[in-house]
């Protein structure tokens, strides 16, 4: 088994962190995992960008070509990795910002309005975790109850956010049918 | 669930690491791609009992170096690209009065200020000397931060032992990622023996030790001279460490180190898939090279050719024609300027041939 995810949106959308929920995730189910971030002038409002592989082996290149997943949180990361995703892959659209439709039928997609499904959660800041929540039922690559245990672990220092971020993803998990 | 592994950044885990070799003395200044170990080693040396200082240059990071090793401190700085230029001068005279230290450079591209992508244009300054005079550090490339934290724990150790700077070689790929780490146990600075040659006290018996890389009469340096390069001869023969990764059969054989070493694994491994016989030669030590992996693949028959796959314009396959000294062609395939290839980029400039 190996996963190859970029996520990508602006700075400032938690595509980050995003990408390290699943990071530390894999690695508390003994997964090998890399989480390669894009670094440079990014900052809130630019892009932003990182590429995240769970494997069952050692992993090699830590650089993706090709993605399996791609989760788009904006229009201008769709439009620029769209095109990479390999056939048969999944691409995640956050449809709150990103109004197109994505124009490939080699690939599955799946749109989630997720800003407006965080605030249902309590805070717009958590459309990070309703999209984790749906990739996760989406892949399977691992069990909710893992990805929430690594959720509460991640927010130790900050105890009173862990319920909120719960919610959401449970809202983004069951979001997909 | 692998508890006892944590997910770190390289160059925090590089930090680390030293602390718990027993580095207790950073001195640095900030710089992308690095700027983490500093900020790191800013929270964790108070914790442990050591020093953190911000310098006012580079330069200064870097005499810094010289007096706290020289004094017998397990001492450190970091940099990157541009930054290691400055330091030329202070690592040459650590390297004259042999003063074990750490550096790390997590490499940017350039010439010049450049960029702060990954790159390895750096490999002729950390392996060829980089400061004016004849000498070499012990210099290691690591792939993975689980190998730059196994190296950055023992360095100190290897420091002492050759009495040589030690320098790990990343690049921003390498300092920015995050991959799961073991930790090693935390040495204790108290059980470690007292250097024979270090100033640290008046109470060191009669013979007067002197921190110097300064001889004005020839016969003197010339002495030295031979010494360091005793000490050279003897580290490539207990120091030198290479990979060889499918290489047993393999036809064509891609070298290349640190992070883009990773990259080649896998192109190696797609291209196997293809039916393709190829192999990977990963030098651990760029300083020792490991000369004699690659002469013995030179002598095989089925060996068609070599290809160094580097983030630079050529500098390793320099040395990877030295080592192969004719007997086979050595070929390159490279991209600069902060760009990064991809295993497929690798795997089809071999299928095409393209590399000359």
């Amino acid at each position: 088994m190996e996963e190859k995810i970029v996520v990508a949106g602006f700075g400032g959308q938690g595509v980050l962190s995003l990408g390290q929920f699943v990071a530390y995730a894999a690695m508390y189910e003994g997964m090998e995992v890399s989480w390669l971030p894009s670094y440079g002038p990014e900052m809130r409002g630019g892009t932003s960008n990182c590429s995240v592989v769970v494997s069952d082996r050692p992993i090699g290149s830590p650089i993706i070509a090709t993605p399996d997943t791609l989760i788009a949180m904006n229009k201008p990361s769709l439009d620029k990795f769209v095109s990479k995703v390999k056939k048969g892959g999944l691409i995640i659209v956050n449809s709150s910002l990103i109004k197109d439709k994505v124009e490939r039928d080699d690939v599955k997609v799946l749109y989630i309005n997720a800003n407006e499904i965080a605030l249902e959660a309590g805070n717009a800041k958590t459309a990070n975790i309703v999209v984790l929540g749906a990739f996760i039922k989406m892949t399977g690559i691992l069990k909710a109850e893992d990805v929430k245990n690594t959720i509460e672990k991640i927010f130790a220092n900050k105890p009173k956010v862990i319920p909120m971020n719960k919610v959401a993803f449970d809202l983004g998990y069951n979001f997909v049918k | 669930m692998k508890e006892n592994k944590k997910l770190m950044k390289g160059n925090e885990a590089i930090a680390e690491a030293a602390i718990r070799g027993g580095c207790r003395c950073y001195f640095g200044y900030p710089i992308t791609p690095q700027s983490e170990i500093p900020e790191y080693m800013s929270a964790r040396m108070p914790e442990v009992g050591g020093t953190f200082l911000q310098a006012e240059s580079e330069i200064a990071a870097i005499n810094m170096v010289y007096g706290a090793g020289g004094a017998g401190a397990r001492a450190m700085t970091s940099s990157s690209s541009p930054g290691i230029s400055l330091k030329q001068e202070g690592i040459s005279y650590i390297a004259c009065a042999e003063i074990p230290c750490l550096i790390v450079n997590m490499v940017r591209s350039g010439p010049g200020l450049g960029g702060i992508q990954p790159s390895q244009c750096d490999y002729f300054q950390a392996c060829k000397g980089g400061g004016h005079g004849d000498y070499k550090l012990l210099v290691y490339g690591p792939s993975s931060v689980q190998e730059a934290v196994d190296i950055a724990y023992e360095a100190f150790e290897k420091a002492i032992e050759y009495r040589t700077p030690v320098m790990i070689l990343g690049d921003g790929m390498l300092g920015q990622i995050m991959e799961p780490v073991a930790l090693p146990e935390m040495k204790d600075p108290a059980t470690f023996a007292r250097l024979p040659w270090a100033t640290d006290g008046t109470k060191t018996g009669k013979e007067r030790r002197i921190i110097n890389s300064l001889y004005i009469t020839p016969d003197p340096l010339e002495a030295i001279n031979h010494k360091l390069f005793k000490k050279y001869e003897l580290m490539a023969e207990r120091e030198t460490r290479c990979e060889e990764y499918r290489c047993d059969d393999a036809e064509i054989l891609l070298t290349a180190y640190g992070t883009v070493a990773r990259i080649a694994k896998s192109a190696v491994d797609m291209l196997r898939e293809k039916g393709v016989k190829v192999g990977l030669i990963r030098p651990i030590t760029l300083f020792p090279f490991p000369s004699k992996v690659y002469e013995k693949h030179a002598e095989r028959n089925e060996v068609k050719k070599f290809i160094s796959v580097e983030l630079s314009m050529g500098q390793m396959v320099e040395d990877v024609r030295l080592s192969v000294n004719g007997k086979k062609p050595v070929g390159f395939y490279g991209r600069c300027g902060g760009n990064v290839m991809t295993s497929e980029d690798i795997v089809e400039a071999v299928l095409q041939g393209e590399v000359k």
